[in-house]
């Protein structure tokens, strides 16, 4: 290995899965994850990669304690498409939930908005990490 | 002969990965060939993330951790099957 190269060795504990859909809400998802994940609270992963049957995506996200969901509206994309391959998430929040409305083909959103569905994630984590909870935790 | 994938930089868990791989193809009499593949790029092509990853016959079966001997041996077995297809 040279010194160059990076080992890949460690496996992110939590990975991020955002909805980054065609609304506010999927893009205030996708934005919330982004902060997170340079916030160094996990790692957004590639949802698109779980949908496509990308086997070594779905085997690296195996490796992951935890997976966190974050669906833009009540079509819930991101929580379905992880499970068809067999990832359940162990945290679930929906962006329009939280009491923000959902704008189709609207990608604008304001910070406070941005904050709310951040802030709601960043509890839940740290929640996680005071106890983890045996089963899956849906949050609206 | 089954060819398997080391995907990894070549660090001591990559190496040990394929240190299983030998053990479980001895134990279970197949003949093996173990390419290792550790330029980022090329480890990007099967989609894994977390190393080391292992791939038998460029599928890849596990990826963030070493796998057993034992589950080695399991989808080395299953890959003369899935020949006969």
């Amino acid at each position: 290995m040279s010194d160059s190269q990076k080992c890949a060795c460690e496996p992110s504990e939590v990975l991020f899965f955002p909805c980054s859909g065609g609304s506010n809400c999927g893009q205030i998802a996708h934005h919330a994850a982004v902060e997170l994940h340079k916030a160094g609270r996990g790692k957004l992963f590639c949802l698109a990669g779980i949908g496509g049957h990308v086997k070594g995506l779905i085997e690296s996200a195996k490796a992951a304690k935890v997976l966190v969901a974050i669906d833009g509206c009540p079509a819930l994309c991101v929580k379905k498409t992880l499970d068809h391959a067999e990832l359940p998430p162990r945290i679930h929040i929906v962006v329009s939930e939280l009491g923000i409305e959902k704008k189709s083909g609207h990608l604008d959103f304001s910070d406070e908005e941005l904050a709310v569905c951040r802030d709601r994630l960043a509890q839940e984590l740290q929640a996680w990490v005071a106890g983890p909870a045996a089963d899956s935790t849906s949050v609206s | 002969m089954t060819k398997v994938q080391v995907l990894g930089p070549g660090c001591p868990k990559c190496q040990q990965v394929a240190a299983n791989v030998t053990e479980a193809a001895k134990a279970i009499g197949m003949q093996v060939e173990i390419e290792k593949v550790s330029k980022p790029m090329e480890i990007a092509k099967y989609g894994v993330m977390f190393t080391p990853g292992l791939a038998v016959e460029g599928e890849v079966v596990c990826a963030g951790r070493i796998p057993s001997v034992e589950e080695i041996k399991g989808w080395l077995e299953a890959e003369p099957a899935k020949e006969q297809k």
